[in-house]
């Protein structure tokens, strides 16, 4: 009879089991699938909610003085109601004309660390592994693959604005 | 009484089957001669369940909110009872842990315990090695101090380098594309529930390979170890030879478990965690993010690396180095195990011992961390006696940041070469053209002196007595 058939079976319940394994696998994926859903969204839902970018006031314009530059902090874009503190970011602005201002990251382009503005020499550097730019924002020394990022300025009436935006990370190419 | 109580654990053990699922470690053979090099692995367990105790009272006392965890830290560490010694010993257990971990690995490596039937057990190796090591950051970010904030920015900047999804991994794991109030929960919740479930599950299956194919003989030179051949063999020695793992194994492990134990307490008593820094903030940058100690030779390597690689090796060297470590078991997995017969082994083990090993002296020392905080020059302690011109270049020295990179007398950083000698190294027009133009890792002066400031420091500069320990010197002009 061409059948495999270990005791107890014969071709009937041999082939109603191999339906039965099947079926049970089947679904506990689907148990699976359906609970993991629930996961996933919960893991997505920070970094998909849309939280755009926002202008910011961050003072005066007046308070800026031509070829100085200064520590401003702003509230990113969309905090969280519980984020308190965490939800300020800093920059530095380089007021380079009377007409022209500049924004840059705080976070040096090498590894992200914040890097300290040293007003002597006009250099910004980063203590983690030593990377150094111009006050210009473009790498002087050190380990940073390119400048400081920068963020948009605006004037708008009398005060600056800056406008929010990522962590800026550094990418393979960079 | 007695009786009753005799009759109540009957029933337990009858309908519970306590004991049947005890026997396998009665009953489970090992062969003979496994003695003190085989205690590593069941420390890092036991490190594990340390990690599990401490880890779970810290959770009755911390907060997870990116708002107030700072504030229970400090409750914990100032006003908490033991509060300050539980998370000493969470910290503590995770260093013993990792530190465990690898002489493990190094066991298992040298005595090529890896091979045949044994692959699996390495593979689980790897992925518990690299879940340890996501546990171990992701504990370090929950400090939720200056520190720890920046410490993620570091490691979404590290995740970034990789090609394409780099960014949105990087952002993945932040929570959003800025640190805010769901980081810190998130890497809380990957702490406590999400890595510890995988780890459970994968540690549990690399305990279950143990007892299915039981625990490696000490290796000897010359016996080689055949494939086709091996599992009767190994059969045929447990059965000749073989003691039961309770009690003739077991014993060892206790021991040192209980003295991994008893070095955690007194350096979790005595020593303690790391002392938080300043409260979180991405505002506040006199941050110096650092990590813990098992990750700083990685931190050196950033530092060190040339520039121009640096990208390519953050995302290529994990990758291949992890590559490597799965594949070792498939390079070979037969032949000779005894490390006599294998002295590439040891070499290899011996080169990335050192190599870790001096990193982690550099990483240590930071040379190339500016010293901002370096005590400034003063008159007295550069030159006696200065002209006016050689006040004015050690004003600037101090003042334009030469002193956070070189060192003179023993005052100033390390990055750059010590300047103490430099008149001896460098001409005048030498010294000019460094300072104005820079290096690699010196930013070019050049755009912010002025001509006469300039001409200050070099005055400076050329002074043969800029120490205290001048007179003992014989400098003479060339």
């Amino acid at each position: 009879m061409g059948c495999e058939c270990e005791k107890n079976e014969t071709k009937e319940t041999l082939s109603r089991r191999n339906f039965l394994s099947k079926f049970s696998v089947g679904i506990g994926a689907l148990i699976g699938a359906v609970l993991a859903f629930p996961l996933i969204i919960a893991m997505l839902d920070p970094v998909t909610r849309n939280t755009g970018k926002k202008w910011r006031q961050i003072g005066l314009a007046s308070n800026f003085e031509v070829g100085k530059t200064q520590l401003v902090t702003f509230k990113n874009a969309s905090p969280y109601k519980w984020s308190g503190k965490i939800a300020q970011s800093a920059a530095y602005i380089r007021r380079v004309e009377n007409d022209e201002f500049v924004a840059f990251s705080v976070n040096c382009s090498h590894l992200g660390c914040p890097v300290r503005w040293e007003e002597k020499p006009e250099l910004f550097m980063c203590p983690c592994h030593g990377g150094v730019y111009y006050k210009d924002g473009s790498r002087a020394a050190g380990p940073p693959p390119r400048g400081l990022y920068k963020y948009p300025v605006r004037i708008s009436g009398e005060h600056l604005e800056i406008q929010t935006d990522a962590i800026p990370i550094t990418d393979i190419t960079a | 009484m007695k009786k009753q109580l005799i009759k109540i654990w009957q029933w337990i053990d009858d309908r519970g089957g306590v004991s049947d699922l005890l026997k396998p470690l009665k009953t489970h053979l090992v062969p003979p001669n496994v003695k003190w090099n085989y205690v590593w692995g069941s420390a890092t367990l036991f490190c594990l369940l340390v990690q599990i105790v401490t880890g779970i009272s810290l959770g009755f006392l911390y907060q997870p909110s990116a708002d107030v965890a700072y504030q229970s830290l400090q409750y914990i560490e100032n006003d908490a009872v033991l509060g300050s010694f539980i998370r000493g010993l969470h910290n503590w257990g995770a260093s013993a842990m990792i530190f465990l971990m690898g002489l493990h690995l190094i066991r298992v490596y040298i005595n090529a315990a890896y091979k045949y039937p044994r692959e699996m057990s390495w593979i689980t190796g790897v992925l518990l090695m690299g879940l340890t090591i996501i546990m171990a950051f992701t504990g370090q970010l929950l400090r939720w101090d200056n520190n720890g904030v920046w410490s993620a920015v570091v490691a979404a900047e590290q995740i970034g380098r990789i090609p394409i999804f780099g960014d949105s991994i990087s952002y993945f794991l932040l929570g959003g594309k800025t640190i805010n109030g769901e980081t810190l929960n998130r890497f809380f919740s990957m702490h406590v529930f999400l890595f510890p479930a995988i780890l459970f599950m994968i540690v549990s299956y690399h305990v279950y390979l143990v007892f299915k194919n039981g625990i490696s003989e000490p290796p000897k030179a010359g016996r080689l170890l055949n494939p086709k051949t091996y599992r009767k063999w190994y059969q045929d020695l447990l059965d000749k030879k073989g003691v039961p793992f309770f009690p003739d194994a077991i014993w060892r492990d206790a021991i040192f478990s209980l003295f991994v134990l008893v070095v955690l307490l007194i350096l979790a008593f005595f020593v303690g965690a790391p002392a938080l820094t300043s409260p979180p903030d991405l505002t506040n940058v006199q941050a110096n993010p650092k990590p813990d100690w098992y990750f700083t030779w990685i931190f050196a390597i950033f530092a060190l690396m040339p520039r121009q690689l640096e990208s390519y090796v953050m995302f290529l060297a994990p990758l291949i180095g992890g590559i490597f470590l799965f594949s070792i078991p498939f390079l070979s997995n037969k032949g000779e195990r005894s490390p006599l017969r294998r002295p590439w082994a040891i070499a290899g083990v011996v080169l990335v011992i050192l190599a870790i090993g001096s990193l982690w002296y550099v990483g240590h020392q930071a040379p190339w961390h500016p010293r901002f905080n370096a005590k400034p020059l003063s008159e007295y302690s550069a030159v006696p006696k200065a002209s006016e011109k050689v006040k004015k270049g050690i004003e600037l020295y101090n003042t334009e940041g030469c002193l956070y990179c070189h060192k003179i007398g023993d005052q100033g950083g390390i990055r750059g070469p010590e300047l103490t000698d430099v008149q001896n190294r460098l001409t005048k027009e030498e010294m000019i053209i460094r300072i104005v133009n820079g290096s690699e890792n010196m930013p070019a002066y050049g755009g912010s002196l002025s001509k006469e400031e300039l001409e200050n420091i070099v005055a400076f500069l050329l002074q043969d007595s800029k120490s205290k320990n001048y007179k003992s010197k014989n400098n003479v002009e060339n």
